[in-house]
């Protein structure tokens, strides 16, 4: 490895250094105020490194990582949402039992696995950065340890999780098994379109170790009871983050080795897309609990994610990303009101703790409504433009059907958001525990939120920047 | 200074949300001075679409006015505004009808103030730039926002009972119909595109991209579909009567003013010239579901006890008319058509707010609860005979002058559903007249309704313009008519003669096909040999 190289991994380097630093800290003194300004700092740092390799891409560095305009761009985005993450839980802990600190470290632990993921074109890093992520967040899902529910949430989470990467790793194995190497773009060469019994056992057995990740349906049980029993920043996180990291390096897999183009294969996956599509907003209607209702409206999420997916290259990588920005953008957004909302003891998660909203606190409410209609893709805000384009990508590539039932679902979806909607605008009645009271952190996350949401609106009236950094980073990687 | 250099139609669309946005920080408290900054900007909102009459040029019919930025150049979508004669009335109809709904509301709603002006102001944006986009993208987007006020409108400010139902069915029936529209507005854009290798959401370039025939056929669909449920069509009318029924006042009169005209104004503008054959080809189903519409409508309208439902069904019925004459395709019926869109507004919408004038003394809309209202209410009896008139199409008033255009340019092409159509006026006549009977004639058998106050100076102000407008266009409707007729005509002979291109378009391509046929097959022959 060269010095170049080297300098190359900046922000990954940085990343990584940014938790043993936290830690350090915190053996010094336990001090939440500094570990998050720790944590924000080597995110900063990191993302600084992002900037400062820009010109050296893109770059093969080692077999393992690859940085290019598409890793940037996603590790870019992983950073800045770690830290919207970090400040909102800073509030969101403050006001609760335990020691908050080394919540941190774990947090950025699971963003490096994230960036990795993301930047790896090799089965080892692949493998290597999701455990990263994925034992992290058991530690975070379970991070109250007080909360019975946060434990169940965990144990659910870890052994699911285990069981998926057990699978992936197999599938892998036999990938290996047939085509000799591990590195993507070697397993297409030598599989160079040959689809039979043993290649198309392993890509299955990856396919579901992905879907699990993504929770795409059938592998979605777990969730549900995972985003509702994870503190609410975290649900955030694995939303967002976990899902982004995964996503992209299945759009990188699958450009390598085009095995979509296969009508099997396709087929799969179109019927993954429809069912996520069909049984997320479905199951959506039935929810009564916020966290569950948005649980459930990720699954659909990815679902037309899969369907631009789907579509011819080129399109499919810059719509997703735009769609994946503006996802991220509102369900972080949505999270994080949930989180503002929490008292000290249990979460504001009922659709009855929205009740009236709008007018006992009329700024969050307001938040909460323009996320809310991102995520339904109302035009105006940037969940519009995204499922525009996808739905682009969609007719482009002539998959009607898909098209069709995005369409339909998305309808089926704002119905559920609009019935949180109308509680917000329903007349107040007195919550469970009001939450006037100013506490410590309450002004960083109410900045996060202020700033998510002119994002997700200045995205929507303006998307051109977004798309042109976008096609540059696509540029820049070879799609 | 000169106002023909200011960007007219833009101020007419955002002067409403820039006042949306000042009342945001105007305290609750200050009730009477959000009211008034409402009332000025829609005054001024007014002003500026009569200055915008007052530039346009009655003898052209090209687009004018226009207004031309880039938006999102990467995808050809830019932000482009203009006005025909088609457009112009419902502009002048949008902007009259601001000011009023205000001041109609002045001491109807009393329950956060705020929210209620800012939802209004943001509505009237969004229906101005409906009628004035020519970027099907930003067409697109209006449309589609303009759901999100109208949504709170019904569910916040609605009748406690059933509000929450009706404003959900109302979006989701939008929104099934236009995110249908939105796949074919990207198929059309798409195929233009790739043909002309112009990728562009220009309306006024799409017109002249020849869609094939298959496809026509399916977008016209998705058009349609979307279009006819904000008419509404039957059968697609279903969400009209809960809407209207559970909206405070004067969301249903912007709702039957306006809204529906922007179903009608897309096919008018969007549905019928993008996809001239299908268009055609379809007009058989079309007349029939705006006759059953005419004649259902009035039908159902008879049988009410409800008089708000009953005016809501009355709108399915003369929507159905206005249906009936832009499908004649000639001068008559497509004139007398849009002159209907204005006079539906007017009337319906005046009938709305009559109907809130005594739902707000009585707070009952039964029919049975009332009689012999016009002894305790002379000149609330008299505007409110003005206006039933008005809508049954007495000569002299508004109504009569666009269904008897649509009559005779139905007659012209269809005249048995001329006939049939007729039968709708008479049964207007009937449902209205004994709806009027039997609130307003008789003895005073209610005790309650002895007391009723008769109409305040606002109210009256609130309904005069109205009453101008429609003895103006019953009298001389000539000054409406005018500036119509060569958009109207520059309409029909773009529908004829894209028709045409798509046409020899399909021709060219099987005579291709044949002749490759024949080359192939004489080619087989000299190979045979």
């Amino acid at each position: 490895m060269t010095f170049i190289e080297l300098y190359a991994l900046l922000p990954l380097i940085c990343l990584a250094a940014t938790p043993v630093a936290a830690l350090a800290a915190i053996a010094v003194s336990r001090d939440h105020a500094v570990v998050t300004l720790v944590t924000l700092i080597g995110l900063g740092l990191s993302f600084f490194g992002l900037c400062a390799v820009r010109p050296l891409v893109p770059m093969q560095i080692t077999p393992l990582v690859v940085m290019d305009g598409y890793t940037l761009f996603f590790v870019g985005l992983i950073l800045i949402t770690t830290a919207a993450v970090a400040l909102l839980s800073y509030q969101y802990l403050e006001r609760r039992e335990g020691h908050p600190e080394e919540y941190y470290p774990l947090l950025l632990f699971a963003a490096l696995g994230a960036c990795v993921v993301a930047a790896s074109n090799h089965f080892a890093s692949f493998f290597v950065g999701l455990e990263t992520l994925g034992v992290s967040l058991y530690a975070l899902i379970a991070y109250q340890r007080a909360a019975p529910r946060g434990i169940e949430a965990g144990i659910k989470y870890l052994i699911l999780a285990a069981t998926a990467d057990a699978i992936l790793l197999f599938g892998m194995a036999l990938i290996y098994a047939k085509s000799g190497s591990l590195e993507f773009s070697e397993t297409a060469t030598s599989l160079a379109g040959d689809y039979s019994g043993l290649e198309m056992a392993g890509l299955a057995l990856l396919v579901s170790g992905i879907a699990f990740k993504l929770s795409l349906v059938p592998f979605h049980m777990w969730t549900p009871d995972v985003y509702e029993g994870a503190p609410a920043p975290i649900t955030g996180f694995i939303s967002t983050v976990s899902k982004g990291a995964v996503f992209a390096l299945l759009l990188r897999y699958f450009g390598e080795v085009p095995a979509q183009d296969f009508s099997s294969v396709a087929f799969c996956f179109s019927a993954i897309a429809l069912a996520s599509m069909l049984a997320g907003n479905l199951l959506a209607l039935l929810q009564d609990n916020v966290k569950r209702m948005l649980a459930y409206s990720s699954i659909a999420h990815l679902g037309y994610l899969l369907v631009a997916f789907l579509a011819q290259r080129e399109l499919a990588v810059t719509a997703v990303a735009y769609y994946f920005v503006a996802y991220f953008l509102s369900i972080l957004g949505a999270f994080g009101v949930v989180g503002i909302l929490s008292g000290s003891e249990g979460e504001a998660e009922d659709i009855k703790d929205y009740q009236g909203l709008i007018w006992r606190r009329p700024w969050i409410g307001a938040v909460f409504v323009t996320m809310l209609l991102s995520l339904a893709g109302i035009p105006l805000t940037a969940g519009f433009v995204g499922k525009f384009y996808v739905l682009w990508a969609g007719v482009d590539s002539s998959l009607w059907m898909l098209v069709l039932v995005l369409i339909g679902t998305s309808v089926i979806g704002l119905f559920y958001y609009l019935r949180l909607i109308a509680a917000m605008f329903g007349s107040p009645e007195a919550p469970r525990e009001e939450l006037r009271g100013r506490r410590a952190g309450f002004e960083a996350a109410a900045a996060v939120l202020g700033v998510l949401t002119i994002l997700v609106i200045w995205l929507g009236v303006y998307p051109s920047p977004l798309i042109e950094l976008i096609r540059r980073s696509a540029a820049l990687s070879g799609f | 200074m000169d106002l023909a250099s200011l960007p007219l139609l833009s101020l007419v669309v955002f002067i409403p949300l820039v006042a949306a946005v000042i009342l945001l920080f105007v305290g609750r408290a200050y009730e009477t001075l959000m009211r008034t900054i409402a009332l000025v900007s829609m005054l001024l909102d007014l002003a500026a679409s009569a200055a915008a009459y007052y530039f346009f040029d009655a003898s052209s019919a090209a687009m004018q006015l226009t207004e031309y930025h880039v938006w999102v150049p990467t995808w050809g979508i830019s932000y482009k505004l203009g006005i025909d004669g088609i457009s112009l009335f419902l502009v002048l109809l949008t902007g009259l009808l601001g000011p009023i709904v205000i001041l109609a509301s002045w001491e109807d709603i009393k329950y956060r103030v705020k929210e209620f002006l800012i939802s209004l102001l943001a509505l009237q944006t969004g229906m101005m730039g409906v009628f004035v986009s020519l970027d099907l993208f930003l067409f697109y987007v209006f449309w589609e926002v303009m759901l999100i006020p109208m949504y709170l409108l019904i569910g916040v400010w609605g009748n406690p009972a059933r509000k929450l139902y009706a404003a959900i069915k109302f979006v989701l029936y939008t929104v099934v119909g236009s995110l249908l529209m939105l796949v074919a507005i990207l198929a059309l854009y798409l195929m233009a595109g790739s043909a002309s290798g112009e990728y562009t959401f220009d309306l006024l370039k799409l017109y002249d991209f020849p869609v094939p025939i298959y496809a026509q056929l399916w977008m016209f669909l998705a058009f349609f579909l979307a279009f006819a449920i904000k008419v509404p069509m039957f059968p697609f009318h279903t969400w009209l009567p809960d809407a209207h029924t559970e909206a405070p006042t004067v969301g249903s009169v912007v709702l039957a003013a306006v809204l529906l005209k922007m179903g009608t104004y897309g096919f008018i503008r969007f549905a019928i010239p993008l996809f001239p054959n299908a268009a055609i080809d379809s007009t058989w189903w079309i007349m029939v579901l705006a006759l059953i519409g005419i004649i259902y409508g009035a039908w159902v309208a008879m049988v009410q006890v409800d008089v708000k439902r009953l005016v809501a069904f009355s709108s399915v019925s003369h929507l159905g008319f206005v249906m009936l004459g832009m499908f004649a395709f000639n001068v008559r019926g497509v004139e007398g058509s849009i002159l209907q869109m204005i006079n539906h507004g007017l009337s319906t919408g005046a009938l709305f707010l009559i109907v809130g004038i005594i739902y707000e003394r009585r707070h009952t809309r039964l029919i049975e609860d009332y009689g012999g209202i016009s002894k305790v209410m002379p000149i609330f009896a008299v505007f409110f005979m003005i206006f039933t008139l008005s809508s049954i199409g007495l000569p002299g008033l508004n109504g009569f002058v666009g269904e008897f255009l649509i009559l005779l340019g139905t007659f012209e092409v269809y005249p048995w559903f001329a006939v049939l159509a007729a039968t709708g006026v008479i049964f207007a006549a009937v449902y209205m007249l004994w709806m009027f009977q039997r609130v307003m004639f008789g003895e005073l058998t209610n005790p309650k309704n002895v007391g009723l106050k008769d109409l305040s100076y606002r109210e009256i102000v609130v309904l005069a313009p109205l009453v101008v407008f429609v003895v103006w266009i019953g009298v001389y409707p000539d000054t409406f008519l005018k500036p119509m007729e060569p958009s109207v005509k520059q309409f029909l002979k773009q529908v004829e003669v894209k028709k045409a291109a798509v046409l020899d378009q399909e021709n060219g391509k099987k005579l291709s096909a044949l002749d490759l046929a024949a080359q192939s097959h004489s080619r087989r022959a000299v190979n045979d040999r």
